[in-house]
């Protein structure tokens, strides 16, 4: 990853208002091929809406986003085809209440990507499977525990072949003896390669598995770099005093 | 028994029938046309569309704002003249009934969690795929129990439509008082036929109503 750098996202002094509070207040980064960038902070520091600003849930107010080079803010921009590109996997789960976990992996690609629905499911028990769950394919998902729905929710969002993942607080929902199992999963997808950007209080898995740790606070990134030095040695009071409550 | 004296059934029960036959005609087509259009009114309301979405709310609040015997004398002497009887019965019970159903829709879809909407969208879903393969669904589900409520009293308001002279069960039963000079009798027939209809479908609705929450 040294010299093959591949920048896929960058954005520019994005800027997001919620009425008349200022939420984003000119936030810049660049997220590469392959990286996995933790973006830690206290709640209402704007992390959320940074995520949910980069698949456009929330349309930001000012600043740019880049994808390959190409804003995505312009008009012409086919909004639903750009998402397909960015898995999200939320702190609520949300996995589609009135399908099985079985037609929750495939609705996506057979809905979206018009795949044929042997084919779709064949994938589908193989993501099931590697997430642990090819037994509850038939299943619904009010009858799953927290742990299990997150995992159900990562392979609908793999079944999309997406290039980057989004996880908005994907552990904080869940009772403490199921973090690791989705923590898991998560350290898999990093370690095959795949591009993620992780909001997370999660201090332990941000050191291990993150490239690079981006503390947010009242709309702005106020520091970033390499964990070890981010979490361990923050340079700015606000981190100091942030981690000193999370460790 | 309490002096009541049902020997006018022998020879008038067919009143009955005819009547009942023509309550079950008025109410059938009724219920579907007015679930069709409510529900794609309440659809329709809850995309917050620029200028259709206030029409339609405005339409619904005067609607529920005027009695349905108005609304029925309304569509007959004035909106519908050419109309034959029975189909000015079903526009105007299907107006009514509508808006009732169509505000129904609207918070059954409104209750959808809106994670839901979220998620079908970040897997590339369009609005309308995703309203037609997560939200609808789910809505359904929300809706059915006001629903059967609603048709429910839907078959009770076709009596009214005795009003202008439409030969169904409330008419019809009327005819049967004037025929005997029986003021009490032939009431209590007909109440309890209304009420073997409506707890018929309230029955049916319920089996519906188990199916569809057997996954949860």
């Amino acid at each position: 990853m040294t010299d093959g750098k591949e920048v896929i996202i960058q954005v520019k002094q994005l800027k997001k208002n919620s009425g008349s509070l200022e939420v984003l207040k000119g936030v810049d980064m660049e997220i590469d091929r392959g990286e996995v960038v933790v973006v830690i902070g206290p709640s209402g520091s704007g992390k959320s809406t940074f995520l949910r600003c980069l698949n456009l849930l929330e349309i930001p107010t000012d600043g740019d986003i880049l994808f390959h080079g190409q804003s995505i803010l312009r008009k012409d921009m086919k909004l639903d085809k750009y998402r397909e590109k960015f898995g999200m996997v939320f702190q609520l789960f949300n996995l589609f209440e009135n399908l099985s976990v079985l037609d929750n992996v495939t609705v996506g690609p057979r809905r979206v990507k018009k795949v044929p629905k042997d084919q779709a499911e064949k994938r589908a028990m193989e993501l099931l499977k590697q997430v642990g769950l090819e037994d509850k394919a038939d299943v619904y998902p009010s009858q799953l525990s927290g742990g299990q729905k997150q995992r159900v929710a990562i392979a609908r969002t793999l079944a999309m072949d997406p290039e980057v993942i989004l996880f908005d607080e994907a552990t904080s929902a869940l009772d403490p003896e199921m973090v690791g199992e989705v923590l898991q999963i998560m350290r898999q997808l990093a370690e095959q390669g795949m591009t993620m950007v992780v909001v997370t209080h999660e201090m332990g898995f941000a050191r291990e598995v993150g490239d690079r740790v981006v503390f947010m606070d009242g709309g702005y990134v106020v520091e970033e770099g390499k964990p070890k030095d981010v979490i361990t040695n923050p340079k700015h009071q606000r981190t100091k005093d942030f981690l000193s409550k999370m460790l | 028994m309490f002096g009541l004296n049902f020997s006018f059934l022998g020879k008038y029960w067919f009143y009955y029938a005819d009547g009942l036959k023509v309550t079950l005609e008025l109410a059938f087509w009724t219920l579907i046309l007015a679930t069709v259009v409510g529900v794609a009114m309440g659809m329709i309301r809850v995309q917050n569309y620029k200028i259709i979405s206030p029409i339609i709310d405005g339409w619904i609040n005067f609607i529920r704002g005027v009695p349905v015997m108005v609304q029925i004398f309304i569509v007959y002497y004035g909106v519908a003249t050419s109309l034959p009887q029975f189909w000015a019965a079903v526009v105007s019970l299907t107006v009514n009934s509508s808006v009732y159903i169509a505000e129904h829709t609207r918070a059954g879809m409104q209750a959808v969690n809106k994670g839901q909407m979220e998620a079908a969208r970040c897997i590339g879903m369009s609005k309308l795929q995703a309203n037609w393969f997560i939200i609808i669904p789910q809505a359904i589900k929300n809706i059915l129990p006001s629903l059967c409520n609603e048709f429910i009293l839907l078959i009770k308001e076709t009596s009214i439509v005795s009003v202008i002279a439409l030969h169904e069960l409330t008419y019809t039963s009327n005819s049967v008082r004037a025929n005997t000079f029986l003021a009490f009798e032939p009431l209590i027939v007909t109440a309890i036929i209304y009420f073997i209809i409506t707890y018929m479908l309230k029955k049916l609705i319920g089996i519906l109503e188990r199916r569809l929450h057997a996954h949860d």
